[in-house]
């Protein structure tokens, strides 16, 4: 595994994994994603930021084609996003996605939801799907909870489990849409560990997240978004201490007074 | 005083309202969960039928339906459902076949508040890991809209017991056919009245209470 470290500089135009290039998209009139451009290498940890309703979740939700893009293309790996049918499902397995209010399926138990992909999508058997459950469960700290439904986890345990389910499917790239916002604040940190965990094993995160001390110790690149353009991208350092764009001074200064 | 009632086959009669209930609560359990599933499925085509059907059938008084399956599909279309000109079966399968039509369109719009309670996050982190569009319907979206659906299925099954009633019309044997049979050869009109209302209380009022304490106990906690 490449460190993260090493990534950051060693960014070689050949291991582009997530390629976006002049996206477009609207809801109605609003021009929610405006010539969005962003390239994300194999490895590379990308903290989106960006004051609310700049198009950060939409961004995210186009990755997977949860969202419909107007005009541009996005790759993954070297291949353009299939349209939909199996194709995009296959794609859908390759990425993983993490969302703010967790979605683990109400139905099922903790351990259920981490297998269900594999079983139903991968085809693997179960009783290897469920090796595979457990050791994930365990390694984001909730492998006792394996039985329980989901209502009767905290918000932190939740949000953990639903890692543990986008990472059985072996994603080439996990998205995280704003994970720890619905958390109580004694709960965040349990999960952003989990992340920088995550980071530190090689995996390439695209985190929309407002939590600074993540941005700092997990991530290559800071992206500021504002009215569905970036706006600025920076490493953390450079981005936190010396904004250069006015619209991320005033941003910063608004988180940071809070 | 109820002598009169050993010259009858009450059982029979109640037990061929109870084959019509489950039989058609069989089928429309199946083709109004496939209603449901084009009403909200993303083929245009399939959405337009499932809303026409629905909306057409519910509307239509479910006597002329079983009518139509007696005078429209067997009599002039001549489908006779592998009845082999035997009349009892025939007109029995005509009816469970009328029943299925007819109640399926309650039982597809009673699964559809069942899958608008179920949050789309679901819907949406089914689809991340990959699943296909049946694959999240079925694993995912049904099982929990079922579960909040049994109310208003319980309701459903409950005018559905009832509603056999109406194969009545095309001569079938069951319970209601019997009363009318009672009523014109006896001066009992209120005892047999009591009598068949008895029979249907019975079989209703435990499916009431079982389904009740199934839907609490399967209830999905968010
Ligand atoms: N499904 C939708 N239909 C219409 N407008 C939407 C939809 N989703 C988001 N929007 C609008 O698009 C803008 C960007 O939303 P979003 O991507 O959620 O922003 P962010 O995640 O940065 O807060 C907002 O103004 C929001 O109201
Ligand atoms: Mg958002």
């Amino acid at each position: 595994m490449t460190e993260v470290s090493v990534a950051k500089d060693a960014v070689a135009a050949t291991d582009d994994l997530v390629v976006l290039k002049s996206v477009n998209k609207h809801f109605g009139a609003l021009h929610v994603l405006q010539d969005i451009d962003l390239t994300i290498a194999r490895g590379e940890v990308v903290v989106v930021i960006g004051p609310s309703g700049s198009g950060k979740s939409t961004l995210c939700r186009t990755i997977n084609r949860l969202e419909t893009i107007d005009s541009g293309d996005i790759t993954i790996d070297g291949k353009p996003l299939p349209a939909e049918g199996k194709a995009l499902a296959r794609l859908r397995a390759d990425v993983g996605m993490v969302f703010q209010s967790f979605n683990l399926f109400a139905h099922k138990t903790v351990l259920e939801n981490v297998m269900l992909g594999q079983i139903k999508v991968r085809k693997t058997d179960k009783a290897k799907a469920e090796e595979k459950a457990r050791a994930l469960l365990d390694r984001v700290g909730v492998g006792t909870q394996a039985d329980k439904y989901p209502a009767q986890l905290s918000g932190g345990q939740q949000q953990r489990v639903a890692i543990a389910r986008a990472l059985a499917m072996d994603p080439k790239v996990m998205l995280f849409d704003e994970p720890t916002s619905a958390l109580d604040p004694e709960m965040i940190n349990e999960v952003l560990e989990v992340m920088q965990q995550l980071a530190r094993d090689g995996m390439t995160m695209i985190v929309v997240t407002h939590e600074m001390g993540f941005a700092r110790s997990a991530a290559n690149r800071v992206v500021f978004m504002a009215d569905g353009r970036i706006v600025e991208e920076a490493t953390p350092d450079q981005f936190f201490s010396n904004p250069r764009s006015d619209r991320a001074k005033d941003f910063l200064s608004k988180i940071l007074h809070h | 005083m109820f002598d009169f009632l050993e010259d009858y086959d009450l059982l029979g009669a109640f037990w061929t309202t109870v084959q019509l209930a489950l039989l058609s609560a069989v089928g429309s359990l199946i083709w109004g969960t496939l209603l449901a599933g084009m009403r909200v499925g993303p083929v245009p085509l399939m959405r337009g039928f499932g809303t026409a059907y629905v909306n057409i059938v519910r509307n239509i008084p479910l006597t002329v339906i079983i009518l139509f399956t007696s005078l429209g599909l067997y009599q002039t279309l001549n489908v006779s459902l592998g009845a082999d000109g035997v009349v009892e079966t025939l007109n029995f399968r005509l009816s469970v076949l009328g029943l299925i039509a007819y109640t399926s369109a309650f039982v597809c719009e009673a699964l559809r508040s069942g899958i608008n309670t179920v949050p789309v996050g679901q819907a949406e982190a089914a689809r991340a890991i990959g699943l296909s569009f049946g694959q999240v319907l079925r694993l995912v979206v049904l099982p929990q809209a079922f579960r909040a659906s049994v109310g208003p299925l319980t309701n459903v099954l409950i005018a559905l017991t009832k509603n056999t009633t109406v194969a009545a019309a095309i001569g079938v044997a069951e319970a209601a056919t019997l009363m009318k049979k009672m009523i014109e050869n006896e001066a009992q009109l209120l005892l047999i009245s009591a009598v068949i209302a008895l029979g249907f209380v019975i079989l209703t009022l435990p499916t009431g209470l079982i389904l009740g304490w199934v839907g609490k106990k399967v209830a999905v906690k968010r």
